[in-house]
């Protein structure tokens, strides 16, 4: 069987469904594949999201929303910990979704743009003529299917194929993905108010555990490990551990695990006639892990931009260059900071953490910002964060 | 070769991510290993559930 459009979206998360929604809205015809029956599920989120750079992107339905946070609490590896308020927090605190409600939102709006959405529907590969994409091969509920699209936007995800289809190597390194566990859990313990982070080297080396409370004393806690430093099952064994210890009546609900691209921004998300978008086009956030937003954001880029490079008939890379250039602007610049801010992270040892954290023990930063938060850290502990004077300005 | 223990994996794609010669791939519920694995095992260390094990 064949299909025909302008616009093939491979993934329905919510970077694809974005894209899809952007794209159908500029008059374009576009086919959304999802390999999955079911849009959502499984979730591989811890499901925290920035409230107000949601809000500037779609409206909240009350559905989607499983708590809203009113700010973030860190704790060190010696158990002291600093708060911080909800707007000051940064992209991850705001709300906790329900990824499940949301992903399928997202892609009902793409669908009521315009979008054809099909489901248990698997790229295969890249359909080429001349060496230039000119669609994707798919199996369809196990039937052969191609569809010819000028242009290909790979929504793909973590595991994602389209780039390297396209000659992107996405390929992740072990010290460019954190693995991680996460089991919705419900306990007296959890902080329904504030999403808490733990730090700590035997907690989850190179990374961290987290609890985002989902409401009524469920929260999704979970924690990242750094490739490089993690060996089979660690996710999970560690897990269960800080579990134990700090939940040690805690009921699971739902075992979540999956991989989270930390690589900054990689050298191009396009080539001729694709475009890459979300983890696909490894848009996490490299210390925090984050990445709804930012695949949310890219999506509606490269919606839009497919529909101008259509109209003037160049979806070669060149064509597709203001995908790149804007998304590198923003995202871009934010991922690359982060990097650097991960790249010291992974190296401090719990000592160094305990006393980074300590020296706020005596200020006032509730009102402050990670930027402001930074500067007064790098006043108190010059000589430990001297690496990163640089990006305190 | 590369086993994959089907009642331990939860699908979750990271280590299609990693492996450097794409010999991965997520179906829906399962991975599939094609003849491309060159039996690295960066794959089994990213694991979060210790579902892969490269085998004598």
């Amino acid at each position: 069987m064949s299909m025909k459009c302008d616009v093939v979206v491979v993934g329905a998360g919510p970077g694809g469904s974005m894209a899809a929604k952007a794209a159908a809205q500029a008059g374009l015809s576009v086919i959304m594949v999802e390999k999955r029956q079911e849009i959502g599920d499984p979730v591989r989120c811890a499901e925290g999201v920035g409230k107000w750079a949601l809000c500037q992107m779609v409206k909240p339905e009350p559905e989607w929303i499983a708590a809203e946070v009113k700010g973030a609490r860190i704790y060190a590896p010696d158990g002291t910990s600093i708060v911080m308020s909800e707007d000051k927090a940064g992209a991850e605190v705001g709300y906790v979704l329900e990824r499940k409600i949301f992903d399928r939102a997202l892609a009902m709006q793409a669908a009521q743009s315009g979008a054809k959405v099909m489901v248990k529907t698997r790229a295969l590969g890249l359909q080429k003529k001349d060496g230039v994409p000119c669609g994707v091969s798919a199996m369809r509920a196990g039937e052969m299917l191609q569809i010819d699209a000028p242009l290909i936007i790979g929504a793909d995800g973590v595991e994602s194929k389209v780039g390297r289809w396209a000659g992107i190597d996405t390929t992740l390194r072990l010290q460019d993905i954190e693995t991680c566990a996460q089991f919705l859990v419900h306990d007296p313990a959890i902080d329904d108010e504030y999403t808490e982070f733990f730090l700590g080297n035997s907690i989850a080396p190179a990374g961290y555990a987290w609890s985002f409370p989902k409401g009524e004393k469920l929260a999704n806690v979970g924690l990242e490990i750094l490739g490089s430093r993690s060996k089979p099952g660690e996710a999970t064994r560690l897990l269960k551990e800080f579990v134990k210890t700090h939940y040690p009546g805690g009921r699971v609900l739902e075992m979540v695990v999956g991989g989270d691209p930390c690589t900054g921004p990689i050298e191009s998300a396009t080539a001729d006639g694709v475009m890459l978008v979300g983890d696909a086009a490894r848009q996490s956030d490299p210390l925090t892990g984050g990445g709804i937003l930012s695949a949310m954001q890219a999506g509606i880029i490269a919606g839009q931009v497919a529909a101008k490079a259509l109209a003037a008939g160049d979806v070669s890379r060149a064509g597709l260059k203001e995908y790149e250039d804007r998304w590198r602007e923003d995202i871009g610049k934010h991922l690359a900071r982060s990097y650097e801010f991960k790249e010291f992270f992974v190296k401090l040892s719990d000592k160094d953490l305990n006393q980074l954290l300590g020296s706020l023990q005596k200020e006032d930063i509730s009102k402050m910002d990670l930027r402001g938060m930074l500067r007064v850290l790098f006043r108190l502990n010059p000589k430990l964060l001297w690496e990163l004077r640089h990006l305190v300005v | 070769m590369l086993t994959v223990n089907r009642y331990k994996c939860c699908y979750c794609g990271a280590c299609v991510g990693v492996c450097p010669t794409c010999a991965l791939e997520l179906v829906e519920t399962f991975i599939e290993v094609s003849a491309d694995c060159k039996e690295c095992g960066i794959c089994t260390r990213i694991c979060p559930v210790g579902a892969l094990e490269i085998r004598a």
